[in-house]
């Protein structure tokens, strides 16, 4: 009989190794189910991950993986440091959302200023849109108890709504035709967030995705609010017992992953996207919370993670078009991967026993 | 010669790194209360559980009146007439106790019968006990009446009792042991578990001592002395701490009128509580588990926030201050439960160091952690209280027990406190290293710090106690001078036999 049995402390090399050993599980599962839709298996693989970054069209399609791979970085690091405190934000869509609008808004104010001073901010008040929005879940959390879960996750709904609302009224382009939608900031200099280096793909966005991992690193190893984070996500009592104020921690998770949500959003409304519209959110902050596991809550892993997270979209993007493979397809070869991360996750921890169990 | 009840013959059994049992043969004679001694991690309990079905010996054999028993799991134990009284309770808080027994039993009866039957049993043997109470609202004696019980039901020819006196007062503890001596006498044989020795002095016809799962002797305990027993048991010439007389100083901290509402369904309130410890002095506050120990621990370690003026330190108050707080003032606590309590279970020892150290040891610099500062902490700990451990870069969980124990109560101790408060600071740690660390609260006091110390174990309390007071639902009797009270009074203070009706065998 085949059971399970617990490590007396978590493997290193299994937390090493599963990212990769789920990643290669992907590939021949997900190669098997592209066999049985008929399309070459090997080569769907190759398109998914060889294509973007090394095929003939690669030119365009890395800068796409950072533009993609930011938001999904910045936003999964706010969120693990509450998903490590088991403060659970599932609102990151919304905050994304606010940011995108407080910052938009904000800068739009000034049009048609040139100061250098509206750029810098917009970016503050985008911080501030999603982590508004994130201090209402906060706040009814420590006030009334209520359940951060839902309430961060309805008021996804609401940020939509409200959004579909400025598009039509508040921040509607005066000169539009009547469309919906605001004015374009990527043709308005003081408000672009343009590409730093041409060509490259790199904006604000990514520079503060990368000085988010930075930051989240030395928060969790060598800052006394990191260490509480981590306290009370493996124990809340001895957590409690060393003094962390639960109160205090909620505000600081939700408030953060609510300000780099946010952040995420403006630096997509003012640079990729340009424009408030109905449709400006296409699903970055649930996607974020995968990748936030997938790169099991770490930092780095999160760099990685939202980096692999961001392959497999272009890469399935392209398979799509190039091999005819059904968009159904591509997303049960992600879901897969997260599933196979997960599984393997468990020999972290456990180890495999056969043989007759028995009481210890 | 006659064949005896249960004969076990070189019983072995190994786990990955350990031999809980080498080779272990002794004899249980029917109608013989046999008393298996041994320290923790002796190897006690896989011997139990091998003789219960719920471990499988690697080599060795044991008959059951001559014929060969080897079961398979409990319920052929069962069936062959052997029942056993865990340590632990296995009940339901919520189901009465007809419902809890019935739940234990293969083809349960109707529960009009079955009440009746534990009517009658628990009458025959000296346990009153109502099937139709609500198991959440017994004491834990009345709980282990219940576990009881459910054995006797089957008519048990052998009956294993776990450290059943663990969680009784003494004059609960006299009610048990005429239940078990009336058994006797009906002819069913006991195997009593215990590390208690003149309990065991008392009750037990012959003693097997087991020392890391080797069988290192027996004895008839009547005519042995307990100190004798403990040298076998420890296999080395036992260290009685020793204390010094000392001068008490003024009020180091003092509770006045203090009541805490429960924090939980089935935790306890505390009621009206009055204490106070001076420098110098050992405070032991005694009583059965559940009687609101951990709530006296929050209140005092600042994880459970009071009125200001309830909890006074040198006569400040400091009932408003949270842990962080009242560590930088000198207060220091050790929980009882430690692995999530007073340790995170998978972070390594040097970042449990840093749980508590982090103020007094300087470990923290403007929210910025040293390391390398919480590593040498951590290592000091290990080295000073001999915590055996591969290093301080192990997880907590990967330690046994009562090394983690050592582990927990030094991080306290070595951040010279003005008051110390541990609750159960030896409980699951064997005699040597209970001496150690009772010797370390002894040195503490005699440095001038008070000590609250929490347990329920009277002998350590009456060993390193200057006063005594005892905890029974959540008051606190008036704290008296340690020498000279005796058990009677001990057992009175503890709330006597909770209300339990007294045998009449």
């Amino acid at each position: 009989m085949i059971r399970l049995e617990k490590r007396p402390q978590p493997s290193r090399a299994w937390s090493m190794a599963t990212p990769l050993v789920a990643v290669i599980a992907t590939m021949i599962v997900g190669g098997l189910l592209f066999a049985a839709l008929g399309k070459p298996p090997v080569e769907a693989i190759r398109t998914i991950f060889w294509e973007p970054l090394f095929g003939e069209f690669s030119f365009y399609y890395r800068p796409q993986l950072l533009v993609k791979g930011a938001p999904l970085v910045l936003i999964a690091i706010g969120l693990s440091l509450g998903f490590r405190a088991g403060i659970w934000n599932i609102g990151a869509e919304g905050q994304y959302i606010m940011g995108a609008i407080f910052g938009a808004g904000a800068g739009l104010a000034f049009y048609p200023s040139e100061s250098f001073l509206i750029f810098p901010f917009m970016v503050l008040a985008g911080a501030f849109g999603g982590w508004i929005w994130a201090m209402i879940p906060a706040i009814l959390k420590t006030r009334f108890g209520t359940n951060e879960i839902l309430v961060s996750l309805m008021l996804v709904y609401v940020a939509e709504q409200f959004l579909a609302s400025v598009s039509l009224g508040l921040l509607k382009n005066p000169e539009g035709f009547g469309f919906p939608g605001s004015r374009n900031l990527q043709s308005w200099d003081a408000a672009h967030n343009a590409e730093l280096l041409t060509g490259t793909g790199m904006h604000w966005g990514v520079v503060a995705a990368l000085i988010a991992v930075i930051f989240a690193y030395v928060l969790l190893n060598r800052h006394m609010t990191g260490y509480h984070i981590r306290l009370t996500g493996e124990a809340p009592r001895a957590a409690k017992f060393a003094g962390v104020n639960p109160t205090r921690l909620v505000l600081f998770c939700l408030g953060t992953s609510g300000a780099l949500a946010g952040l995420a959003g403006l630096f997509e409304v003012s640079g990729p996207s340009g424009q408030i519209s109905i449709d400006f959110n296409v699903g970055y902050g649930f996607t974020a919370i995968i990748v936030a596991f997938l790169g099991r809550l770490h930092p780095v892993g999160i760099l990685l993670a939202g980096g692999l997270m961001a392959l497999t979209y272009i890469g399935g993007d392209i398979a799509q078009s190039n091999l005819q493979l059904p968009a159904a397809a591509i997303q049960v070869f992600q879901g897969m991967l997260l599933f196979f991360l997960l599984a393997f996750d468990l020999l972290t921890n456990f180890r495999i026993a056969i043989g007759k169990p028995e009481v210890a | 010669m006659t064949v005896p009840l249960l004969s076990l013959q070189g019983l072995t059994k190994a786990y990955p790194g350990v031999v809980a049992n080498d080779t272990v043969s002794f004899d249980i004679g029917e109608g013989e209360v046999h008393a298996l001694l041994g320290e923790n991690g002796a190897g006690k309990s896989t011997l139990v559980k091998m003789i219960y079905g719920l471990v499988k010996p690697d080599s060795g054999k044991m008959l059951l009146r001559g014929q060969p028993y080897e079961p398979a799991e409990p319920r052929q134990a069962r069936a062959d007439g052997i029942a056993m009284v865990f340590q632990h309770f296995s009940l339901f808080d919520a189901l009465n106790v007809a419902e809890n027994i019935a739940l234990g039993m293969e083809n349960p009866p109707e529960m009009r019968d079955l009440a009746a039957r534990i009517r009658e049993v628990s009458e025959t043997y000296g346990l009153p006990l109502d099937p139709y109470r609500t198991v959440g609202d017994l004491s834990a004696g009345e709980r282990q009446r219940v576990e009881i019980i459910r054995c006797l039901l089957q008519d048990p020819k052998l009956l294993i009792m776990d450290e059943p006196t663990s969680v009784l007062t003494p004059q609960e503890v006299e009610i048990l042991f005429k239940t078990l001596q009336k058994l006797q006498s009906e002819g069913t044989s006991i195997l009593y578990i215990s590390h208690k020795l003149e309990e065991i002095r008392t009750l037990c016809d012959h003693a097997t001592i087991l020392r890391l799962g080797k069988n290192v002797g027996e004895c008839t305990p009547s005519e042995t002395s307990a100190r004798d027993m403990a040298e076998m048991m420890v296999g080395s010439t036992l260290q009685t701490p020793e204390r010094g007389s000392r001068e008490f100083g003024e009020v180091a901290m003092d509770i006045s009128g203090l009541s805490v509402p429960a924090p939980s369904a089935f935790g306890t309130a505390l009621k009206n509580v009055h204490l106070t410890v001076r420098k110098g002095e050992i405070l032991g506050i005694g009583g059965v588990a559940g009687n609101g120990q951990d709530e006296l621990l929050g209140v005092l370690s600042g994880e459970t926030l009071t009125e200001p003026d309830a909890v006074k330190l040198h006569g400040q108050p400091i009932g408003k201050l949270g842990p962080t707080a009242r560590r930088k003032l000198g207060v220091l606590a050790a929980p009882e439960e430690r692995l999530g309590h007073a340790a995170a279970p998978d972070m390594s020892l040097t970042e449990n160091a840093m749980l508590t150290g982090s103020v007094r040891e300087g470990l923290e610099k403007n929210g910025f952690l040293d390391w390398g500062a919480t590593k040498d902490f951590a290592e000091r700990i290990i080295k000073a209280f001999d915590v055996r451990t591969p290093g301080p870069g192990n997880a907590a969980r990967s330690l046994s027990g009562g090394n983690l124990q050592k582990f927990v109560i030094g991080r306290e101790v070595l951040q010279d406190p003005d008051v110390l408060v541990v609750n159960q600071p030896t409980w699951g740690v064997d005699a040597a290293a209970a001496a150690s660390i009772r010797q370390s609260l002894l040195d503490l006091a005699a440095k001038g710090a008070a000590v609250i110390c929490i347990s329920q174990d009277l002998d350590e309390l009456m060993e390193i106690s200057d006063s005594f007071a005892a905890l029974n639902e959540g008051r606190l009797s008036a704290p008296r001078e340690a020498a000279g009270l005796t058990v009677d009074e001990i057992g009175l203070m503890m709330g006597g036999a909770h209300g339990m009706e007294v045998a009449h065998v």
